[in-house]
């Protein structure tokens, strides 16, 4: 009867384990099946075209070329590799340009009618662009059709535009995100880490056993509230302040988010590296302190760097924790997708981009699938973050 | 010259020192024995304030430290163990290298000259009989030393700091008996120095490195006297019942 029981708790556990495991494989497996759908898509609308004159010697262009030509940021077929002549853009409404109504007569009942004369135009005007639906071209049209580059890797780590849903050409370059967030992390850890290692020095050898009674379950405490909360007073508090003193047009900015940031690490660092510190053994400690060191010198030359492998640990742990937490950077970081060069400008991380334009996206679209690669680059930071951890814990473990 | 009057210690409710009297001769070894928990190591702690560090610890009378009462007020604890080195149970090397860990004693109390301390480092290892072994790898870990090595290590590292008095608790109890025989061997060179009180559990090692033995019990010092009539012809039955290993 016993043996039975048994059976069936140990079939249950084996179970529940296997469907765990394999739910998070799938997951994985989800993520990086959707993100790469990304690459080697053209980056344009289905059924865009760009076409040009035939004698025109340019054939290729990529995404940003596109958009630039679009936006008349690029003026000269040279610009793009062409010859030196002014470019004529060409969009649909330019056709009452080019004919009058009496000669367009039909055209909106008949289409092929309107693709030759599209075709017509485009023969006529060695510097034309046309930017324009494939429907609007002949079968066979005598202008030629540009070739516009595929999303790669290359391009998506070092693109420096991302604008996900711009017309005709949707750019996915990621740097600035990556930037971004590595300035805000990095922001965080330079802030987060003279407090939290004063704290926990302060907890684990200064305070008294009655203090530290109260400060541990408070510094816990603040580890459980939601990560919004923190964006407010981040948005309330930090935002003006930092407005207020630097004199910013804004006070959304990256070290806005890095203040919120370092805030919410704090309680995870102090707690990991307290332990630490306090894990040092006493042998050691009083050995110092035999020797005439004082308790600082005792604190500063043993305690920290016998404990200075947990506290890198406590720093990673906090930071990659709370980056993950998107919700209060992307409140207070401003979001701008460009590439920092101060601290005091808008910035935007990968989790707020995910978070903030997933809704918006049509699902399986390239914008969808951007988000859901950017998501695959967090996954892979994470893991890296974690195995680094991991990596020290061990090394620390053998030290002892 | 060092001396406990009327030494009585608390651990909370715990009276684990009772009313000790007993002056330490210089430049000699003193042995302190007595069954385990009889307050041998509380004793010895008592002599660089170690047990200040513990929460709790009431003390009452006087240790007398080079004509000097340690527990009064204004006394500098970390000159004090500046003066009076230790030597602990378990070898407790810093994870520093084999340089670093006899230099830091040094470095704490305000040397900085490299030359005067690259000479102190050498001279200590020497003393301590380590030299010929780590000469030419000052700048490997500390940890890397068999366990024996690591204890003279740590005697090396105490000495560096010139003290005058040496407590050594159980200093070769974690050690093989070769080890052991090396450290006593040692002890007998550096109570030409340096007084030395040890501690020690092994009745044969008492015998054989001091010059004097207190015997305790239950926070009590039974009997003090020279080590051979300790273990020869002691006074109180007690005693004898413990050196001859009819109890503890
Ligand atoms: N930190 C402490 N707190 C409370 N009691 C202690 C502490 N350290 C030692 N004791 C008690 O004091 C007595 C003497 O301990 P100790 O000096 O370590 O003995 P020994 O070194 O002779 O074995 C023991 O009964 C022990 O339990
Ligand atoms: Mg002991």
């Amino acid at each position: 009867m016993k043996k039975i029981f048994e059976r069936i708790v140990e079939g249950f556990l084996f179970l529940s384990s296997t469907v765990t495991t394999i739910t998070v494989l799938l997951i994985i497996l989800f993520l990086f099946r959707e993100g790469t759908g990304l690459f080697g898509k053209s980056p344009t609308e289905e059924g865009f075209t760009v076409a040009v004159n035939k004698n025109n010697p340019v054939s290729e262009l990529n995404a940003e070329q596109v958009k630039n030509i679009f936006d008349a940021n690029i003026e000269n077929w040279k610009q793009v590799g062409g010859k030196n002549d002014s470019i004529l853009v060409f969009r649909m409404d330019d056709i009452f340009k080019f004919y009058t109504e009496e000669e367009l007569a039909g055209v909106d009942t008949n289409m092929t009618l309107l693709a030759s004369k599209i075709d017509e135009v485009i023969q006529k005007n060695p510097n034309i662009i046309a930017f324009i639906s494939s429907k609007n071209l002949p079968a066979n049209p005598s202008s030629k059709i540009i070739t516009i580059a595929k999303i790669n890797l290359s391009d998506f780590f070092r693109g420096e535009e991302w604008f996900p849903t711009s017309q005709p050409v949707a750019e996915f370059g990621i740097y600035p995100l990556i930037m971004g967030t590595l300035w805000v992390s990095f922001l965080a850890i330079l802030i987060a880490l003279p407090f939290g290692l004063a704290m926990a020095i302060y907890m684990a050898e200064i305070a008294a056993p009655g203090v530290r009674n109260i400060l541990k379950p408070l510094i816990e405490l603040l580890s459980g509230i939601p990560s919004v909360v923190y964006g407010f007073f981040g948005l309330i508090v930090i935002v003006p302040l930092l407005q207020k003193t630097f004199d910013l047009p804004v006070g959304e900015t990256g070290l806005a988010g890095s203040i919120v940031l370092a805030i919410m690490a704090l309680p995870t660092i102090i707690t990991v590296a307290e332990d630490s510190i306090r894990n040092t053994p006493v042998s050691v400690k009083e050995a110092s302190l035999a020797l005439g060191a004082s308790h600082w010198q005792t604190i500063w030359r043993i305690m920290i760097p016998y404990a200075s492998s947990g506290i890198t640990a406590a720093v990673i742990l906090g930071i990659g924790r709370a980056i993950g937490e998107t919700m209060a950077v992307l409140m207070v970081t401003g979001n701008a997708a460009v590439i920092p060069h101060t601290i005091l400008q808008p910035m935007r991380t990968i989790p707020a981009t995910i978070a903030a334009e997933l809704g918006e996206s049509a699902k399986g679209g390239m914008h969808y699938q951007a988000l859901f690669a950017l998501g695959c680059i967090l996954f892979i930071i994470t893991l890296v973050v974690n195995l680094t951890v991991e990596m020290i814990s061990k090394k620390r473990k053998q030290n002892r | 010259m060092i001396e406990a009057k009327n030494l009585n210690l608390y651990y909370g409710a715990f009276h684990a020192l009772k009313d000790i009297n007993l002056k330490v001769a210089e430049k000699s070894v003193t042995a302190l024995i007595g069954p385990s928990g009889c307050g041998k190591s509380t004793f010895l702690r008592t002599f660089n304030r170690m047990n200040d560090l513990i929460p709790g610890v009431k003390i009452e009378g006087d240790i007398i430290v080079d004509d000097e009462n340690i527990y009064q007020k204004g006394i500098d604890v970390d000159r004090l163990r500046k003066r009076v080195g230790m030597v602990f149970q378990k070898p407790n090397p810093f994870a520093k290298s084999i340089f670093e860990n006899v230099a830091y004693g040094m470095r704490v109390n305000g040397i900085s000259n490299e030359k005067v301390i690259k000479e102190a480092v050498e001279q200590s290892l020497k003393q301590s009989a380590l030299w010929d072994e780590v000469k030419d790898s000052l700048k490997k870990s500390a940890y890397a030393l068999s366990g024996g090595q690591q204890q003279r290590l740590c005697i090396a590292r105490a000495l560096a700091v010139e003290p005058t008095i040496l407590l050594m608790d159980e200093p070769a109890s974690a050690l093989d008996p070769i080890s052991t025989a090396k450290i006593e061997e040692l002890i007998h060179e550096l109570k030409k120095k340096y007084t030395i009180l040890i501690v020690t559990h092994n009745m044969q090692q008492a015998a054989r490195v001091s010059d004097f033995t207190a015997f305790f019990y239950m926070g009590s010092l039974i009997e003090y006297d020279l080590t051979k009539t300790i273990f020869t012809n002691p006074a109180k039955q007690q005693t004898q019942n413990y050196v001859t290993g009819r109890f503890g």
